[in-house]
């Protein structure tokens, strides 16, 4: 980011970087904030530090905000995820300068212009995650769901419905790519959630929900929020309206300590038997887990089934 | 009953048809190597619209080698990722170009406007969009670990959905990685050249998608290619078994989906309104030319009096007339030939003892027109319960008992879809496992969806087209 274009003297005029809740774009209602640097230390924004009452506003919008989604055809909400990759795809440039930013991803002698380097190639994955998982959409129910020949005249429907509001702690090092691979197959099926940013590199996640709010996704169904991960993500995990919770995002930065313990995370979870996503690791232990590589496709719709649950119908048959 | 007249409300047909087309192939418009053409008319007027090329033996060669070279170099070694997006770009195109489509639609084939622009054109972007999903998916689909596509595929679709039939035949094809050489239909062929810009204007690799019009001689020219790995058509069960003799002793996949002639049955503890709607709409959409219309209404003998008047009074509000004015429910029948095909078999039910009941409508001097029929007194062994129509006829007859309506409703070599009416979700469910048939409705009639299996038992041909199962008429299971 400079301060004054080449030559013309211009000085930029900067965003501010602020919550996304029902969407609205809030500051945070403490009046907090926090200083974000590139990966190379430089200055780059002050993000909204959200607070334990933003969490409980962020989670009553998606409570609000989840059952028309989720009354939504499977055709439309897939438009609409597709939708988002077709914006997405026309921020592409201010995508690429961010990721590059946050992930120290500079194309040496491009700068932030490097279209078509390590930080493009991240935003060009992310944007075809959407395609990927908008095509689930109407297609989740006819995998994993089935008919069951029982053993009677009966007919026997089971099929996955979205479990209801989700929350979401986003990966801490994958600002863009890590953060649509778990938010996308969340919504697909018709779930609302709450996103707890990566900590260090929210500013992807931000301009994201601009994105979001541009592509006919109704306000609320996804609501993002920045700040300390250790601060706010107990209060989504405990919290008894949230029925999901992925914890992706305890997992630190490469090198860097955890700033949560995700086994405290998934105890305060238990208390209303919120299902758990857990962060990916290979060490038995809840100390330990590591960001997964996001680049590598997934290998199916697992991700999205977590956050569903089987209805099974039973009726009779008979003249 | 107070009568309203309605004002016409015609869409605008300014829409841009050329004064000739060519074959597309190769990704480009390409002159028959004889030079044939035929003319496509407006049958609501009997106007000729345009000129189209006529594929020779010689053009459907050249569109098969086309697609062969798409199906090695471009579209068969491409991610399933890159085959997805383009996919969606052309649902996406479908979309944005909708309205033109439809009045394409109802100008070639004679359907109202209503119809082409909520049902025909939508469904087709949705069948792009649906596939566009499953092509980097396939893995997923429960056809195996590694299901392959099979190669070059010889579509022929017919005149009745033009646009949907297409959607229904090559998004799946594409989506399973193999590449098309679709013969449209004689009288039809306009949205299909559309169509074709379309795939130029998404930057579609070069002969993905061919189309050769023509009639029959076309069609059999590319069923009958050796080098076409899949067949796969929708028309009238006639053809259907032509094609599958010419397949028959080759390595060919086949899929058919042919004639119809299903049984809407009407319970006497149906909600009857309801009902009456669903018949009517089931028989009478599209002129009748639908594969699955509830041409035999089989309604309950103690119900049957108050039904038949309530449709009789239903059918009289239904508008005939004008294509393109969006107060019609009924349109022009799509060829004179057809009109000639629904003559014969009501002149025959007349012959045969049957009631005929037409509400008195002006039809206009020019074009192919049928007013909505309903036939009563039919008795199965009648030509008009037993052979498929294609037109907006009803066979009215009746049955006493769940079993006498199964044992009806069966009476038939087609096996298409089937219509049940009937408050008592334990007998839908128990005429569904009675009734041979592909689809059954219950309570509904006529829908479509890109998500949900069509096709026929029996001789309404094999095969189904949309959802998992539709897709496995265009892959091969193999090993990794």
């Amino acid at each position: 980011m400079t301060d004054v274009d080449g030559g013309t003297g211009r000085v930029d005029v900067r965003k501010t970087y602020k919550l996304s809740i029902g969407g609205a774009f809030p500051r945070s209602e403490s009046g907090r904030s926090y200083e974000v640097r590139a990966a190379d230390g430089r200055f780059l924004a002050n993000a909204a530090a959200a607070s334990r009452k933003d969490a409980r506003d962020a989670v009553a919008a998606a409570l609000k905000a989840q059952p028309s989604w989720a009354a939504a055809t499977a055709y439309s909400r897939g438009q609409v995820l597709y939708r988002v990759a077709e914006m997405l795809e026309g921020r592409r440039e201010q995508f690429v300068t961010e990721v590059a930013d946050a992930e120290g991803l500079h194309v040496a002698g491009l700068g932030a212009r490097g279209l078509d380097g390590a930080a493009a190639s991240l935003v060009d994955a992310a944007i075809d995650r959407w395609v990927w998982y908008a095509g689930w959409s109407d297609k989740i129910a006819q995998v994993a769901g089935n008919a069951n020949p029982v053993a009677g005249p009966y007919f026997n429907l089971s099929v996955p419905e979205p479990t209801g509001v989700v929350a979401v702690l986003a990966p801490q090092a994958s600002s863009l790519l890590g953060l649509v691979s778990v938010v996308a197959p969340v919504i697909v099926s018709g779930n609302a959630c709450v996103v707890l940013a990566s900590q260090e590199r929210p500013l992807p996640a931000i301009t994201l929900s601009e994105v979001l709010a541009t592509s006919d996704l109704p306000g609320g169904v996804v609501n993002i929020l920045t700040g300390s991960t250790a601060e706010v993500s107990p209060w989504l995990a405990s919290h008894e309206a949230v029925r999901a919770v992925d914890l992706a995002g305890a997992a630190p930065l490469p090198g860097q300590e955890a700033s949560v313990d995700w086994g405290e995370l998934e105890r305060a979870a238990a208390s209303t038997l919120t299902r758990v996503v857990r962060p990916a690791g290979r060490a038995p232990s809840s100390e330990a887990a590591e960001e997964p590589d996001w680049t590598a496709p997934p290998p199916g719709p697992a991700r999205i089934l977590q956050f569903t649950e089987t209805k099974t119908v039973w009726h009779p048959k008979g003249r | 009953m107070p009568t309203f007249e309605y004002a016409p409300a015609p869409q605008s047909r300014d829409v841009d048809i050329k004064a000739s087309y060519g074959l597309f192939i190769g990704g480009e418009f390409t002159d028959a190597v004889e030079g044939e053409t035929l003319e496509t008319v407006n049958p609501a007027t009997e106007e000729v619209l345009s000129k189209v090329a006529v594929a020779g033996t010689a053009d459907v060669d050249r569109a098969v080698r086309a697609a062969r070279a798409a199906y090695e170099r471009s579209w068969g070694p491409m991610p399933a990722t890159e085959r997805a997006k383009y996919l969606f770009r052309v649902a996406r195109i479908l979309q944005e170009r909708a309205r033109e489509m439809a009045v394409l639609e109802s100008l070639d084939n004679g359907k109202p406007i209503r119809e082409s622009r909520d049902v025909d054109i939508p469904l087709a972007a949705a069948h792009f969009f649906y596939h566009a999903g499953w092509a980097d998916k396939l893995e997923h689909a429960g056809l195996g670990a590694h299901p392959r596509p099979l190669g070059v595929a010889g579509q022929v679709i017919p005149w009745n959905f033009p646009l949907l039939m297409l959607a229904w035949k090559v998004a799946p094809a594409l989506a399973g990685g193999n590449t098309v050489v679709l013969k449209p239909a004689e009288t039809t062929p306009l949205t299909a050249m559309l169509f074709a810009e379309i795939c130029q204007q998404a930057d579609l690799p070069p002969g993905v998608v061919n189309i050769v019009p023509g009639a029959g001689a076309s069609g059999a020219a590319v069923v009958a290619h050796p080098d076409v790995d899949k067949v796969a058509f929708t028309g009238s069960t006639e053809v259907g078994r032509q094609i599958a003799r010419t397949v028959a002793g080759t390595r060919k996949k086949v899929t058919l989906e042919l004639g119809g002639k299903a049984a809407n049955i009407v319970f006497d503890d149906a909600a009857l309104e309801q009902a009456v709607e669903g018949v009517v709409n089931g028989i009478f959409f599209n002129q009748g030319h639908v594969c699955c219309a509830g041409s035999r209404l089989l309604v309950q003998e103690s119900i049957a009096e108050e039904f038949g008047e309530r449709l009789r009074r239903r059918v009289k509000l239904l508008r005939v007339g004008d294509p393109l004015d969006k107060n019609t429910d009924v349109g022009a029948v799509n060829s004179a030939d057809q009109l000639a095909k629904i003559k014969e078999l009501t002149d025959a039910a007349d012959e045969e003892g049957a009631t005929r009941w037409t509400e008195p409508c002006e039809l206009p001097d020019r074009g192919y027109w049928f007013a909505p029929t309903v036939f009563t007194d039919v008795s199965p062994a009648h030509r008009i319960a037993r052979e498929e129509v294609f037109g907006p006829v009803l066979a009215v007859l009746t049955f006493r008992t769940p079993e006498e309506a199964v044992a009806r409703a069966n009476n038939t070599p087609y096996g298409l879809s089937a219509g049940v009416w009937t408050e008592k979700g334990s007998r839908i469910l128990w005429m569904a496992d009675r009734l041979q048939a592909g689809v059954v409705w219950a309570n509904t009639f006529n829908r479509f969806d890109p998500a949900s299996p069509f096709g026929g038992y029996k001789e309404s041909g094999f095969g189904r087209e949309g959802g998992r199962q539709g897709l496995a008429g265009y892959l091969k299971e193999a090993s990794a």
